[in-house]
């Protein structure tokens, strides 16, 4: 490759880089240009460890990183494992599917990942390719995937692992989980060469664009499939730790409090009495009450419960947390997350132990605000901050206004968490604008809007 | 600052063999990181969560070349007295109450005294920079520092040269190697990762923690380090406060072949699964999740 041409494809990936929000800026392409000359360009994995130490600079950019830096330095070009030379459009010939799911299982009981690998490649070129229409796309990963039906080995495999031993304990979850990473990676495998190929015969911008992820903190709360709710799960504790360090700076910069006399004089001494630095006692922090008030009927339910074990894991930073939980009825739930508490387990056993549904499930504000409101009427006080959380669409009952009001005017603050898009509001059953105009009511459609709201919740 | 400093490492592959002499077992990222941190002469920002061996990466590169280790600690209020350099000021007392004494007194004869090398006492930032032999500069747990801290870094890791008012500017003679280390409490400035390769440390893969835990603790024998590896991974993959980290993997094979246990069955995991897991909630979803009991 000459070195224009090496330039250029980092200039493209650089700026496909920045397209795709990861902040990679003048300097950090500088280096990266350095990079190149530093290292063994014939070394693919040094290539990309050389580019990631450079332009990536946080964990949540690295993905949509390797996603791009295989498209634009692609493993292999055209086809690699040479079964289908010549003519693409031409059948190559019924492939033995018997033969590759054979192969598969070995594969599968293995940890040579460069082997399933390429596999993946020779899979996606012998059944991933539909005899296409010019301008169409060509190659599909779903008839990778349902050919080799991975899913459906698991049961042999799992005899082959547990080799005997009796099925039900612990060593069948550690050998089911074993396949599922396994499959996993076939299935990760098996995407990039499709995007791949697809790159190779249409534009690899556009390929980009349309295969790129959002980024972890910007998935949808509403739309996030089953395994995105659980990766956000798994970053409550950490968000929650740096959402408290982050508040213990701005702490400590503010105003310090009163003199510390003796602290200030004994200080004094090294200084021949004469007190150079003067020490104050830290302030008081003012902790208040938080009150959770929160929809937990299906349609956000994922939302709900994320945010429950955020406000949950900032338990110390309150006096106080309680949690409510309602659907068409209100129910106490504070003692599921008490501290120790296991948050994905208090959140499974929320619906099933509270008492949230009186008729069909479906969200009822104007009652649910009516039980909260008589069955704790000490709940919401002066020093209370109230959070309701849901997303107002009340199936055209009653919105219970008058009653909301009343809460707000007893809390200290009160906001209103909607993970509807602000277009949204208002339309259809959604009464969000009509409460808005009694509470500050907020769009928190994914992570990381929620963590910039709960960093200016907190106190200082 | 000379620019043509001889290089640690010929090549990647040359760190990852002599990390491995060293015992510690690098992937082929890790090395190259390493490789062009020394070439680029810049600074390496390792993150990733507790007990990947980011303190050990650093520990393992001064052994390998053969390089002092200067540490600073960083914690919550750790300042420029404690980072950088400090002026003794007891010192400086007394030899004012001397020179008193002895009748030597006057402003221009004591500031040539008192704000002298003699006077200076260089914390671990200073040390590294006037260190003339090769030199590994760990600055551990950034992210516990305050964010002044990072200022103060910045003209030390970007020109590796501090400047003190009474004496000038002292530059590298030789520049130090340079790892930062951050758990991601808090996200540090752009200005300072600017300045660094950013290295993620993760979890490694099963084969490799598996050559890891049977490179320290070989007593455990290739099919129980097996068996643990895959446990902790099973582990990883459920949702825990605190996932197992290689430092736990290691620990729980010690606590295996202390108990002489030569096989993980459930009785072996439910006896010790303190070791991995350290919170209560934590320890009882494994319990059902991976039916223990």
């Amino acid at each position: 490759m000459s070195p224009t041409g090496l330039l250029g494809t980092l200039e493209g990936f650089t700026a496909a880089l920045r397209e795709a929000g990861v902040p990679a800026g003048t300097s950090e392409v500088l280096d990266a240009t350095r990079v190149l000359g530093a290292i063994d360009l014939l070394d693919r994995s040094q290539l990309r460890a050389g580019l990631a130490a450079t332009l990536v600079k946080r964990p949540l950019h690295r993905p949509t990183f390797d996603l791009l830096f295989d498209l634009w330095w692609p493993p292999a070009v055209g086809d690699p494992t040479g079964l289908t030379a010549g003519d693409p459009s031409e059948e190559p010939g019924e492939p033995d599917v018997e033969a590759l799911r054979d192969e598969l299982r070995r594969l599968l009981l293995d940890d040579d990942d460069e082997a399933l690998r390429r596999f993946a490649r020779l899979a996606v070129s012998q059944l991933g390719h539909l005899g296409a229409q010019p301008g169409r796309q060509s190659w599909f990963t779903y008839r990778v995937l349902r050919a080799l039906s991975p899913e459906t080995l698991i049961a042999a495999l799992l005899d082959a692992l547990l080799a005997g031993e009796p099925r039900g304990g612990l060593a069948e979850q550690v050998a089911r989980q074993q396949l599922q990473e396994r499959i996993a990676a076939l299935r990760a495998y098996v995407e990039a060469e499709v995007r791949r190929r697809v790159a190779e015969e249409r534009d690899r911008d556009q390929v980009a664009r349309t295969s790129l992820p959002p980024l972890a903190d910007q998935v949808d709360f509403l739309r996030a499939q089953r395994d995105e709710l659980a990766a956000m799960r798994r970053t409550v504790q950490p968000l929650a730790r740096r959402l408290a360090s982050r508040l213990a700076a701005r702490r400590r910069l503010g105003r310090a409090g009163r003199l510390d006399i003796r602290r200030t004089v004994r200080a004094s001494l090294g200084t021949g009495g004469v007190p150079v630095v003067t020490h104050h006692r830290p302030r008081r922090v003012h902790k208040p009450e938080l009150v959770v008030l929160c929809d937990v009927s299906g349609s956000v339910a994922g939302f709900a419960h994320f945010t429950l074990m955020l406000t949950a894991a900032l338990r110390e930073q309150f006096s106080r947390v309680r949690a409510f939980a309602f659907v068409d009825t209100c129910d106490e739930v504070t003692r599921l997350f008490g501290p120790g508490a296991d948050l994905v387990d208090s959140v499974r056993r929320l619906s099933r132990e509270a008492d949230l549904v009186r008729y069909d499930g479906h969200s009822d504000y104007g009652h649910s605000f009516r039980v909260f409101a008589d069955s704790w009427p000490d709940a919401v006080g002066p020093k209370t901050s109230l959070l309701v959380l849901g997303d107002a669409r009340t199936n055209y009952r009653d919105p219970g206004l008058p009653l909301l009001k009343g809460l707000v005017d007893r809390s200290r603050h009160a906001y209103w968490l909607n993970p509807e898009p602000r277009r949204e509001w208002g339309s259809g059953d959604s009464v969000a604008d009509r409460y808005g105009e009694v509470i500050e009511m907020v769009e928190c459609r994914n992570v990381a809007q929620l963590t910039d709201f709960v960093g200016r919740l907190l106190p200082v | 600052m000379g620019g043509v400093q001889t290089p640690l490492f010929a090549s990647a592959a040359e760190v990852g063999e002599r990390l491995a002499q060293a015992g510690y077992l690098a992937d082929a990222a890790t090395a190259t990181t390493v490789f062009l941190a020394d070439r680029l002469g810049k600074p390496l920002l390792v993150e990733g969560p507790a007990g990947v061996g980011k303190t050990e990466l650093a520990k393992a590169v001064a052994t390998v070349t053969g390089s002092g280790l200067v540490r600073l600690q960083c914690y919550e209020g750790i300042d420029e007295a404690r980072a950088l350099y400090e002026w003794d000021y007891r010192k400086q007392l007394l030899r004012l109450q001397v020179d008193r004494d002895a009748g030597e007194t006057g402003w221009d004869v004591e500031r040539g005294h008192i704000f002298s090398e003699e006077f200076l006492l260089a914390r671990p930032l200073l040390e590294a920079i006037r260190r003339t032999e090769p030199t590994v500069l760990l600055i551990d747990e950034t992210d516990k520092a305050d964010v002044e801290v990072e200022g103060l870094l910045l003209e030390v890791l970007s020109d590796f040269q501090v400047t003190i008012p009474e004496l000038g500017t002292i530059v590298a003679e030789r520049r130090p190697f340079v790892v930062l280390t951050s758990n991601s409490t808090r996200e540090l400035t752009e200005a300072l990762k600017r300045r660094c390769l950013y290295l993620h440390l993760d979890y490694p893969d099963a084969e490799r923690e598996r050559a890891i835990v049977l490179e320290r603790v070989p007593e455990v024998g290739e099919q129980l380090a097996d068996q643990l590896v895959r446990t902790v991974r099973a582990l990883r993959a459920m949702e825990l406060k605190k996932a197992p980290s290689i430092a736990e993997s290691i620990d729980w094979a010690r606590t295996l072949v202390t108990l002489g246990l030569d096989t993980l069955d459930a009785e072996a995991v439910r006896t010790t699964l303190g070791v991995v897991l350290k919170h209560a909630s934590d320890a009882a979803r494994a319990t059902t999740e991976l039916k223990l009991s």
